[in-house]
């Protein structure tokens, strides 16, 4: 099975809008879209589905609470309870207030640091992975917008050089 | 333009006299003889009957007439404050809503905020009560001042008489002094509050922007001002109930407090008038702003609330502990309730982004938050002034209709007094088409 794809490249955020919103009302595939920088607006444009980033970081901070609950409690009720100061150590909720930074700091700590590697993980990005990018330029001031090729390939090249494209390849798809 | 319903006048109104009834009834009810506070008091004891009885009768009656009279003489003075400390909550709240208001204003001119632009009739018509409301509650500092009740127990002379540390703080805890500096106060916001409504309006008609400008300088002015005057304001109309303890923090307490409240009004009243068709302009994302700045100043108010309570809870000097004592041992519901009603609920409700945008979650969340911060302040003053005598009956929710119903009357009244829209500020388009 062939996977052609076209990149088209832009040289402007604005006209690289105009054009995605055109190749998806002609129903064509887009398969990735390369950008020197977030262009707003364009995740709603493409019809991308919103990121659930958020509902993974607000899980994470609930274990993050969790655990430092229970460590305060495993360690400085349950195991120890030593008299520090005349703090009372009889229970957890009597000796709370002490506890509550530490319950702060972990739950915002797992919260950022998971979310992150979360996030590096959904986007494949680590040491020494390959660079994706099909063209050097489009980490500098170009954009790229490919689309894949099903049914006709001149038909296609023609209808995406009138949304002002300033360059055209054809390759198959990495 | 707006105009004011007449279904919410006569609402008004009606919250008003009803108010107005119960304050009056709670003034005149409750016993006013020390000896009808000895039957009051006989009365529970009896009721709780089987416990005094396992505890020893006998020892706690020898004890009782001798501490009898000093007990009840205590006890009666409590009950008097009640009403008047019921009432000065109220005006308090409802005073402290339209001041933070005021500051929110400033701070969205000075910071030449493009997205609030729209909603900027809506806060000067909140700050309208802002006059009204300085004016009763300087009366009400004037008749505590004349020894109408014991709110303020520097200001009678008998307890400095007998109170080294007061005596000590007497260079600034004095009557004169204080009235002065609550008329400076009110004179000050008042006069930020009516020049920059007459600027407002000047700029909807100018041809230049040098009406705007003026008004970006004031605000910048005010904000220096109001930052001490705050400070100072709560210092002297709520630390000094409790003229034994002191606190840093509690000038930014007390603000925390104020401008969650003022925000939500903000939000609620937007709604409100947006629901009627008065505010087209007003979109969801504005909203959602608001309910950001909502959530914000909740866990900020939360935080404030913990640094003081913590730091006082873990070092344990007995002369700072003993306001946290009362309040946990009188005050339990409230005290700990309001961390629900302040803290977790806001936390839980406006973190999710689409609920932001949701009225009907913002009106449930900004009541909450409003019921919350009114109990907040309720603890800080009843306390010191009714002790456990504090019960939340027909005196304190009259109070608090009674004033709601001036603010509703003097706030809608205000809004009917000129366009929604200040067409003339230099960001009104990007406030129209503010999106996020």
């Amino acid at each position: 099975m062939s996977s052609k794809v076209i990149q088209a490249m832009y040289n402007d955020d604005d006209i690289l809008m105009d054009a995605v919103k055109e190749v998806r009302a002609a129903s064509h595939h887009i398969e990735e879209v390369y950008t020197p920088f977030p262009v707003h607006g364009l995740e709603k444009a493409m019809g991308l589905k919103d990121t659930r980033i958020a509902i993974t970081a607000f899980m994470y901070g609930c274990v993050g609470f969790s655990f430092a609950v229970w460590m305060m409690n495993y360690m400085m009720i349950e195991q120890w309870p030593q008299d520090i100061g005349g703090k009372p150590s009889f229970s957890f909720l009597l000796n709370m207030p002490a506890f509550v930074p530490i319950m702060f700091e972990l739950s915002v700590f797992f919260a950022a640091h998971l979310m992150v590697i979360t996030f590096y993980m959904r986007s494949r990005l680590w040491p020494f992975k390959e660079a994706e990018n099909p063209d050097p330029r489009t980490t500098d001031d170009m954009f790229v917008m490919e689309v894949s090729v099903d049914g006709n390939e001149d038909e296609l090249i023609s209808f995406l050089e009138k949304t002002g494209t300033v360059e055209i390849k054809v390759t198959e798809k990495h | 333009m707006y105009t004011f319903s007449s279904k919410l006048k006569t609402f008004s109104f009606a919250l008003m006299i009803i108010g107005l009834l119960g304050v009056g009834y709670g003034f005149f009810s409750g016993p006013s003889t020390v000896e009808e506070v000895k039957v009051m008091l006989q009365d529970s004891h009896d009721a709780h009957g089987e416990v005094a009885d396992s505890h020893g009768t006998d020892a706690y009656a020898a004890n009782a007439d001798a501490h009898g009279d000093e007990h009840a003489e205590h006890v009666l003075h409590l009950i008097k404050n009640k009403p008047w400390s019921a009432l000065y909550v109220a005006l308090f709240f409802f005073f402290m809503i339209s001041l933070a208001t005021l500051a929110f204003y400033a701070i969205q001119h000075a910071a030449q905020a493009g997205w609030s632009v729209v909603l900027f009739r809506v806060m000067e018509g909140i700050t309208a009560y802002l006059p009204v409301g300085g004016v009763l509650l300087f009366v009400f500092f004037v008749l505590s001042s004349l020894h109408m009740n014991h709110l303020f127990t520097w200001m009678d002379p008998e307890v400095v008489a007998h109170d080294e540390l007061i005596q000590n703080k007497s260079g600034y805890l004095n009557v004169p002094f204080f009235l002065i500096r609550a008329a400076i106060y009110i004179i000050g916001w008042v006069i930020y509050r009516n020049h920059a409504r007459k600027l407002t309006l000047a700029q909807d008609n100018a041809s230049d922007l040098s009406n705007y400008t003026k008004l970006f300088k004031r605000s910048a002015a005010f904000l220096v001002f109001f930052l001490v005057s705050e400070s100072m304001m709560s210092w002297d109309w709520i630390m000094s109930l409790d003229p034994h303890w002191f606190s840093t923090l509690f000038g930014w307490y007390v603000f925390a407090s104020m401008i969650v409240s003022a925000i939500t009004t903000i939000a609620l009243i937007s709604i409100y008038l947006k629901g009627k068709g008065y505010l087209e302009f007003v979109n969801d994302s504005h909203l959602h702003d608001l309910a950001k700045f909502m959530f914000g100043f909740s866990v900020f108010w939360t935080y404030l609330w913990f640094s003081q309570f913590m730091l006082i809870w873990y070092a344990d000097i007995p002369e700072e502990v003993t306001y946290f004592i009362s309040r946990f041992n009188e005050y339990k519901i409230p005290f700990l309730g309001m961390l629900v009603l302040n803290f977790l609920f806001p936390l839980l409700v406006l973190m999710n982004s689409d609920y932001k945008r949701v009225p009907w979650f913002i009106v449930t969340t900004g009541i909450v938050i409003l019921i919350g911060h009114y109990v907040d302040i309720f603890v800080m003053i009843m306390p010191a002034t009714v002790g456990d005598q504090w019960f939340f009956g027909i005196s304190e929710i009259s109070s608090v209709l009674l004033v709601l119903g001036i603010f509703i009357y003097v706030v809608f009244t205000a809004l009917s007094k000129a366009p929604l829209l200040a067409k003339g500020n230099p960001f009104i388009k990007e406030s129209e088409h503010f999106h996020y």
